[in-house]
């Protein structure tokens, strides 16, 4: 448990890391560093999504599988890691000049 | 009667045809007419119509019961803690984490190195479309307006925009005397009024409006909620308030009468007007304070307070309701600060009936308006603080104020507009029923600034309290003591103002030399510049640069101060007129023009127009400056630490001195008494031996024996 606490907090450290949540293969949060109605509400809409992204990418090739999910917007990217049981979710505010 | 052949009757008749035109009265005309007596009104139309229908066929599965809204109250499925806690410890999320957590951390570093969705070919470039010359950096002479009906000889004391109207300039003028020759000629200048004048860049000759008032005005301002009420401040002590409402539509129509020459060739008509314009209104003002109970000696510096907050008698901050500018602060030579109300106070006690009768009489001229006749001569401040510097008898005179939120005439010009505007299309102007206002129950704001910057005339900066606190010996309310004071100037501070772009970084020109400062450092200035070799005597921000500031000094130069270009010494000097600079106001117009109204001592405006280079702000200026100043502050800590550690190196030194000498101390001590000791056993010494030498005592000699024996 150490270890992944520790590994959490080493992400976390990041600069310009606003948040950071695990997600299991359901939707639930099981570790989140941000409160509960903003962790539930981007597991939900995130893992819907990451569902979507991983189907497109089989579809187009079988044989092919989702690794890594980035979404940028104006203010932050989020970056989803989609596994086979869960999903870590990292919100990063990216440096601007 | 008619005649007839008689073999004509019963002829055969013959028809002929005739041009009906040719022959007049050939023929009568019965024109066709509509006749209403016979209109008919159509009541009913027979129509028939078809319809097409579009048809569309959906069909879904639903239960044909009667329809009602369904809510569903839901919330999302969490873990336990147990739970969290068992899954957090199971080896598969550990593993999957430690696969994925380098990809994430790739995926971070990367934003961290660079943003890749920048248009770095964008932002490398300055803005486009410059007006002018890039390479011309001076100041360009517009116009200047001088007031060539006064008698004796004028200064400009205070020069101010009005906030809403184009070209329009107000400027108060003083006397150019000392007191000793205000004294000698008081019967002389009794006889002339003293005057704000205000100026329009269509007329230099003339002044559109003239503000009479009791005395010398030394500071005046707009209201930044009505543009058309002035507050002054006079030498005398007393606060002066106009209100010009009658006579805005003279003002505002300034413009017109720019192209009246031309107008007066065209039309004869017009010839009436440019004379009803040479006659320059004297507007008499509406109310000045009581004497006994405002200042006693001149007033330095008067502002409105912001229509965002009030407060009450003991300083404390409520929330403004009445939506309009009600509250003044002046502060004066007679080491006080005062808050003004400008609306009726409720009378702590019923005024007898013949008191009011009494006042009833006072005649008021007709063409004064009414709006202040409840301040007139009985005007009381409504907090005075002292600024008192602890037991001894010399207060702090102050010279200008700064408070928190002072950026009413930056930001005036875009607020003002809608106010002003909304101001005429209500029915009633706020001004005019200062009673409703205080009829509001007021909610007090929590947490907000108090503290304000005030500069002394003898160069000090104090930053201090409006609040008062409870005197815990007297029980009496007492203004509290400043929070930090700082002596910087070499003469009296006669600018404090704040940065239109940062909220806490204010400017202070005092004596020769000028200096920044950033609310809450309380360790010292972020800036200071080093002694000119003129005096500096006024000082004013770029309004729309956030590092330029432009300073006047007293032979007629302007020093313009870049803070991106250098900090040691101005950017460039631009000589305007030959004599001291009095006052600096700059004011933007639009975004190609930006004018800076130049007063002097010999009471002529100047009036410049700021060219584009020293205008506008290059990308991302803002953001450097305030790196700028955090460098500074960042700079200060570093002193502030270098100086403890210095102190303590020092202690440490002073110590270890002081250690060495007690050392040589004792030593020298311990030295000398063993000499004294060898000393003595010599004495004794020799004293045995004369005396055996003498042969005085038998005793000594089996002493002496032993003696010897132990030499």
């Amino acid at each position: 448990m150490a270890e992944v606490e520790e590994t959490l907090k080493r992400i976390q450290s990041h600069k310009g890391v606003i948040g950071t949540m695990v997600v299991n293969a359901e939707g639930i949060p099981i570790r989140t560093t941000l409160d509960n109605s903003t962790t539930v509400q981007y597991a939900g809409l995130l893992h819907q999504l990451t569902m979507k992204a991983k189907s497109t990418v089989r579809d187009i090739d079988p044989q092919n599988d989702l690794t890594f999910l980035r979404i940028r917007s104006k203010k932050h990217e989020i970056m989803v890691a989609p596994d086979k049981e869960c999903l870590p979710i990292v919100i990063q505010n990216p440096c601007e000049q | 009667m008619i005649s007839r052949k008689r073999s004509e009757f019963g002829a055969r008749i013959k028809f002929s045809d005739q041009n009906a035109s040719s022959v007049k009265d050939a023929y009568i005309e019965c024109t066709a007419y509509p006749d209403k007596n016979f209109t008919l009104k159509q009541l009913e139309r027979d129509v028939g119509m078809q319809v097409v229908p579009q048809i569309k066929e959906t069909s879904t599965q639903t239960r044909w019961t009667c329809p009602q809204n369904a809510t569903t109250q839901y919330y999302p499925r969490e873990f336990l803690e147990e739970e969290k806690e068992a899954l957090g410890q199971s080896k598969t999320l550990t593993e999957f984490l430690n696969s994925v957590s380098t990809s994430v951390e790739i995926a971070l570093q990367q934003n961290e190195i660079m943003n890749t969705f920048i248009h770095d070919w964008k932002c490398l470039a300055e803005e486009e479309g410059t007006f002018g010359d890039k390479t011309d950096t001076h100041l360009k002479e517009y116009q200047s307006f001088t007031d060539l009906h006064s008698l004796t000889e004028k200064m400009i004391t205070c020069v101010s925009w009005h906030p809403v109207i184009y070209g329009l300039i107000a400027v108060s003028v003083a006397v150019r005397l000392s007191l000793e020759e205000r004294v000698h000629f008081s019967g002389k200048l009794l006889l002339q009024p003293s005057l704000i004048l205000f100026w329009s860049f269509s007329d230099p000759i003339h002044p559109q409006l003239m503000l009479e008032s009791p005395d010398d005005i030394f500071c005046f301002q707009f209201c930044p909620t009505d543009p058309n009420i002035i507050a002054g401040g006079c030498i005398n002590g007393q606060v002066v308030m106009w209100d010009i409402t009658a006579h805005a539509d003279r003002i505002e129509n300034i413009k017109a009468g720019g192209s009246r020459s031309k107008k007066v060739t065209l039309k004869p008509m017009f010839l009436l007007e440019p004379e009803s314009n040479k006659e320059a209104m004297y507007i008499r003002h509406c109310a000045v304070s009581s004497i006994e109970s405002g200042h006693r000696k001149v007033i330095t510096d008067i502002h409105w307070l912001p229509d965002t907050f009030e407060i009450n008698r003991l300083g404390n901050v409520f929330e403004n309701r009445s939506g309009i500018s009600c509250q003044l602060v002046t502060c004066s030579a007679d080491c006080t600060i005062c808050f003004w109300d400008i609306r009726p106070q409720k009378a702590l006690t019923p005024q007898p009936q013949a008191e009011k009768k009494k006042e009833e009489s006072i005649e008021i001229p007709f063409d004064i308006p009414t709006t202040f006749l409840h301040l007139d001569l009985s005007w009381k401040p409504l907090s005075k603080i002292k600024l008192s510097k602890g037991e001894t008898t010399l207060d702090h005179c102050p010279t200008k104020l700064s408070l928190s939120e002072d950026n009413l005439l930056f930001k005036a010009q875009g607020n003002c507009l809608s106010q002003s505007k909304a101001v005429k299309a209500g029915e009633m102007n706020p001004y005019q029923n200062l009673e409703n206002a205080l009829n509001n129950i007021l909610k007090p704001i929590d947490d907000f600034c108090t503290k304000f910057f005030v500069g002394t005339e003898e160069g000090e900066v104090i930053y201090t309290d409006w609040k008062m606190e409870k005197d815990p010996e007297t029980g009496r309310f007492m203004a509290k003591k400043p929070v930090s004071l700082y002596t910087v100037h070499d003469g009296a501070v006669h600018t404090v103002q704040r940065s239109p772009f940062y909220k806490d970084i204010i400017l202070t020109v005092g004596g020769w030399n000028v200096a920044i400062w950033k609310e809450g450092i309380m360790t010292g200035p972020l800036l200071q510049s080093c002694c000119a070799p003129k005096r500096y005597t006024s000082g004013h921000w770029s309004l729309t640069r956030p590092g330029v500031f432009y300073i006047g000094r007293e032979d007629g130069y302007i020093d313009i101060w870049d803070l991106l270009e250098k900090t040691h010494e101005p950017a460039q000097s631009q000589n305007i007129c030959i004599t001291m600079i009095m006052y600096i106001k700059p004011w933007t117009f639009s975004a190609k023009q930006q004018f800076i109204a130049i007063a002097d001592y010999y009471g002529t405006l100047h009036i410049l127009e700021i060219p584009w280079t020293l205008s506008h702000p290059s990308t991302n200026e803002v953001s450097s400056i305030s790196h700028y100043f955090e460098r500074e502050v960042k700079h200060l800590e570093y002193v502030e630490q270098r100086r403890i550690i210095r102190e303590q190196e020092k202690r440490e030194m002073e110590l270890e001195l002081e250690k060495k000498k007690v050392k040589t101390f004792q030593k020298s001590k311990e030295q000398l008494e063993a000499e004294l000791k060898m000393d003595y056993e010599s004495y004794l010494e020799l004293e045995k031996n004369i005396l055996s030498n003498l042969g005085l005592s038998k005793q000594k000699e089996s002493m002496s024996y032993f003696v010897s024996h132990y030499n």
